[in-house]
């Protein structure tokens, strides 16, 4: 009997002692298959670090952003580790509302980041987010129908070429369509293809006194170019297509070429979930000779919130998962191609790496010739190759992207949508104080 | 007919829910009415109080917002108009005698359980889908190009998807005003050498007229709240951007809490005007 | 019922009806069935129907992820508390309007509705602030009162047109037999009022069960219902919808299947005062 009574007394020492050390991180996060392979090693790092526990909030990238910027606006403190990426990240430091990640210790090893994420992720000098992978964009196409159409693909395309390339490649009757495009409408879809797009046709958003082009000739050609490109040789409801309904048709077969994130490119090539994964080849993003191409730079990054209440058991989560050490682990349980790409210098430089993920050279070409600092043809105030880091943008940008959007579906002329745009714009800057 | 004392009980069981809704309705409507004269962008880090109307005319004078309160007059008018017909059908047709009716009526009334955000996705996703939806094989199954529906034709599509949900509620409570409809007024009428058309003009539609006041006082009020499914089809794509959606925009995608707040107070000023109205007709039939 | 109906005619309402019926039912089938094929079977075309390979791996993967149960419980937890509450509420509120009416009554009725009225986003900022200032953000207690004050006033109308309908000789009968108002409540009304207290009660259940608003922006975790659940899938990368359908059906069947057990009595009650 007082043995028994003595085990409960001890369990339930035992459990209240683990409940006052054991500390629960929440962290928010997007429903991308990095960060849900992330999630899945959640043990790996609670065997690593006792006393973390942590809590999953997936959530779809427009609900995320939403309840993130919601709760970070609000100081609500519900969450400790935040997904943001490069647009966020120094507008959000700027207001105080993340923690420096500067000292994330000794084997995080900041000087391995590729340079042009840690500049997007920094504000005056400062880390505020941790990379956890990284993209540009570039092209994607089937290197079977590229033979049948008796082409070759360069190493670095013209819109031209594309255009020709699409052409061939198309052939309705059997579902196949020469190019998919992003063109569901959003600051982050369709804008920041278009923007980047737009960079290498000679356009950008605004001059350098901040008065919107939309209304300039290179937009025009821009817009022109795109929309006829997609009426030709796109698939059918491309203006409903973000990355995820491209990448299923591309998978599936539908495309012939689809210019997008170079994450993509590991999924493209996962024979278990693609049907064309034998078949796929990289080039970059293309050119019209005007010395900028159409890639953009994005890293999805890990952040602590301010109103974190266990900022500490935080910046150990997001040193272990943003980490060579985490790469490594990623490697070995799932593959070297299945690896977060795009932030560390190393992971280039690894001959395993570069051995099982035929995209590494080309992903890095990518990241390596993207600008953010410098992005247009003509000099602009801001920074941000597909975004404009200026808090206004995403509002402007989301409702530009609708425009552009109604435009592919044929609801509205370019002419039309570029006025349109433009008139907003004005509108939004103005009201904003420009 | 009541005495004192049973006044004064009811005042007493009146007042929590009374007390309550004071409380919801004044306290998030005081600080957004004072939020709506601010300037109030946290992205800024700005937070300047007390900028009169500029909010207010900002919002009014904006391009958008006649056109979403078109688009939401049209969302709302449309699913009204598919829900209360196809209702009224609905609920004449079950009454008749038929083999299997408890099943037919599980079968017809379980949209009406679905969340908005499945229905939405479901719809989205494995139907209209102008590659992959059913809608779409179906259409090239039958040699026809198919349509892209989000996009052709968005604002029919998310009148679908809405009536698809509301259409049960609406014949639920329309089959219990057919149901308490007394079958030998009609008999006689039938008697009388009345037709179909004429026995549904001059009996059974007035004996309905209370259901669907009924019917389109509430569902308006649902409505004129629709969120879910414009967010997760379009997106405000489209015009699609109903009064609700733009505060949405307004206030989540630019962060701008004291347009927004603007907007939120002009919607419920609109929304209340609406409902007024409504109230004024329907108030009668309600009465009786 | 006299009218006396040929066979002829029954076949052929019931083909109807059962046409109809199964027309609006079936994306909610295809759904389920979905949910049982590979993400290939999915999309295949064209769209196979019921002869493929069942699979559980679709649920598996979605139990994998995400803690349903703990999602399941919330749900349950926000719906039956925010109904339970309400009815405590609404229904000593609704018996007052219908038996001792006023002058303003429908003014109140009206004012009660009119609360519904203020779009959710645009009061979120104040709500959130709120919260956040007493500590309540992610709880259960403030979704509950948050999901009560929702459909209040559905409520306390429902009620109210339902409550009005019980004839009012009773009450004086019993008045009259010097029965107290507390037993005039307990012994006379509560026996009548049942089935519409039943009705009210399904229909707020499934109000708050389907709330996708407040339910995903006031959460995270330990409130966080099923709602918030389904967010994690809709439109992941790749291939999706075998996924999506079995995480939609998981969020949708334990409501279903109670409505379906006890459509019975959420039809009695739900007449709004429809019927004269």
């Amino acid at each position: 009997m007082k043995l028994k009574h003595a085990f409960w007394a001890t369990t339930a020492l035992g459990l209240l002692s683990g409940a006052a050390f054991a500390e629960t991180i929440t962290i928010a996060t997007v429903n991308n298959g990095d960060m849900i392979r992330m999630q899945g090693l959640t043990d790996a790092f609670e065997a690593s670090h006792p006393g973390i526990e942590v809590e999953w909030v997936t959530l779809e990238e427009n609900v995320l952003r939403q309840n993130v910027t919601t709760d970070i606006a609000t100081g609500g403190g519900q969450y400790d580790v935040v997904t943001i990426g490069q647009y966020e990240a120094p507008i959000w430091a700027a207001q105080n509302w993340l923690l420096s990640l500067d000292d994330l210790g000794a084997d995080y090893d900041i000087g391995d980041l590729l340079p042009a994420m840690r500049a997007g992720l920094s504000h005056e000098g400062t880390l505020y987010a941790s990379p956890f992978y990284g993209e540009s964009s570039m092209v994607m196409y089937r290197t079977d129908l590229m033979a049948a159409a008796g082409l070759e693909m360069p190493a670095a395309p013209t819109w031209t070429f594309i255009r020709e390339a699409a052409a061939a490649m198309t052939n309705r009757e059997q579902e196949i369509y020469g190019v998919c495009l992003r063109g569901k409408a959003g600051w982050g879809e369709n804008m920041a293809f278009l923007t980047a797009m737009s960079n290498s046709f000679g356009a950008r958003w605004f001059d350098a006194d901040w008065r919107p082009q939309f209304d300039s000739e290179a937009w025009a050609n821009t817009l022109n170019f795109y929309l006829d490109l997609m009426n030709s040789y796109g698939p059918p409801g491309a203006a409903n297509n973000g990355f995820n309904e491209n990448l299923a048709l591309f998978q599936t077969g539908h495309c012939g070429m689809w210019i997008d994130a170079t994450v993509a490119a590991s999924f493209v090539t996962n024979p278990t979930d693609s049907q064309v994964a034998a078949n796929v080849g990289f080039a970059l993003a293309p050119d019209n000779g005007l010395g900028r191409r159409g890639n953009w730079l994005w890293a999805w990054a890990l952040a602590v919130p301010a109103s974190s209440d266990a900022p500490d058991a935080a910046r150990q989560f997001i040193a272990w998962a943003t980490s060579s050490a985490y790469t490594a682990l990623v490697a070995e349980r799932e593959g070297w191609a299945n690896v977060p790409p795009g932030t560390r210098a190393s992971l280039y430089a690894n001959p395993e790496y570069l051995a099982a993920a035929p995209f590494a050279q080309m992903t890095l070409d990518s990241i390596l010739s993207a600008d953010p600092t410098n992005p247009t043809v003509d000099p602009v105030p801001y920074t941000g190759v597909q975004f404009v880091a200026i808090p206004e943008f995403a509002g402007i940008a989301t409702q530009v992207g609708q425009i552009f959007s109604a435009a592919l579906a044929g609801q509205v002329s370019a002419t039309d949508a570029l006025a349109q745009a433009q008139a907003l714009a004005t509108e939004e800057m103005e009201a904003a104080g420009y | 007919m009541a005495t004192h004392h049973s006044r004064i009980a009811a005042r007493a069981m009146m007042a929590p829910a009374v007390f309550l809704l004071l409380v919801w309705m004044l306290v998030p409507l005081i600080l957004t009415l004072y939020f709506s004269t601010m300037d109030y962008r946290p992205l800024r880090g700005i937070y300047e109080c007390c900028q009169g109307f500029d909010n207010y005319v900002r919002f009014v004078t904006s391009s958008s917002f006649l056109e979403s309160i078109l688009t939401t007059l049209r969302l709302v008018g449309g699913v009204l108009l598919i829900t209360v017909l196809g209702g009224v059908l609905l609920a004449l047709l079950l009454d008749q005698p038929i083999w299997g009716q408890g099943v037919v009526r599980i079968l017809v009334i379980a949209p009406f359980f679905v969340m908005p955000t499945v229905s939405a996705l479901v719809w989205k996703n494995m139907f209209m889908n102008p590659v992959n939806g059913l809608f779409a094989h179906l259409a090239t199954a039958l040699g026809l190009q198919p349509i892209d529906w989000l996009a052709e034709a968005p604002m029919l599509s998310i009148i679908l998807i809405v009536s698809w949900q509301w259409l049960p509620f609406a014949t639920l409570i329309l089959l219990t005003a057919v149901q308490s409809l007394d079958s030998e007024q009609l008999e006689a009428a039938e008697m009388d050498g009345a037709g179909a058309l004429s026995r549904f003009g001059h009996i059974i539609l007035p004996h309905l007229a209370r259901a669907i006041t009924v019917v389109i006082l509430i569902q308006t009020i649902f409505l004129l709240s629709i969120f879910a499914e414009i967010f997760v089809t379009t997106g405000g794509a489209f015009g699609t951007r109903t009064l609700t959606y733009l505060v949405y925009q307004r206030i989540i995608e630019s962060q701008n809490i004291g347009l927004g707040s603007a907007g939120g107070i002009i919607a419920v000023i609109l929304a209340n005007i609406i409902a007024i109205g409504l109230m004024r007709v329907v108030g009668k039939n309600l009465d009786a | 019922m006299a009218r006396s109906v040929t066979t002829r005619r029954k076949t052929i309402t019931t083909a109807l009806a059962w046409a109809i019926g199964l027309m609006i039912f079936f994306p909610i089938l295809w759904t389920v069935l979905t949910s049982f094929k590979t993400e290939a079977q999915a999309i295949s075309d064209p769209p196979v129907f019921l002869n493929f390979d069942w699979t559980l791996e679709n649920y598996a993967v979605v139990q994998e992820r995400s803690n349903y149960l703990r999602y399941l419980w919330n749900s349950v937890a926000l719906a039956v508390g925010s109904t339970l509450l309400g009815i405590v509420i609404a229904v000593p509120a609704a018996w007052s309007m219908a038996f001792v009416p006023s002058r303003r009554t429908k003014d109140i009725l009206m004012w009660m509705l009119s609360t519904k009225m203020l779009p959710a986003v645009g009061v979120l900022y104040p709500i959130r602030l709120v919260l956040i200032h007493f500590g309540l953000l992610d709880t259960k207690l403030a979704m509950i009162a948050i999901l009560t004050m929702i459909n209040l006033p559905i409520i306390i109308w429902m009620l109210y047109t339902y409550f009005r309908e019980i004839p009012g000789e009773i009450l004086e009968a019993a008045r009259m037999d010097g029965a107290g108002l507390r037993a005039e409540i307990l012994y006379v009304l509560t026996p009548m009022a049942i089935p519409g207290i039943a009705s009210t009660i399904l229909l707020n259940i499934i109000l708050a069960w389907n709330e996708a608003f407040w339910t995903l922006t006031l959460t995270t975790t330990s409130a966080a219902p099923l709602t918030a659940f389904i967010a994690s899938y809709s439109s992941p990368e790749g291939l999706f919808y075998a996924k999506l359908s079995a995480a939609s059906t998981m969020a949708i069947a334990p409501i279903l299947i109670m409505g379906w057990f006890s459509q019975k009595q959420l039809v009695r009650g739900l007449t709004f005062g429809a019927v004269k």
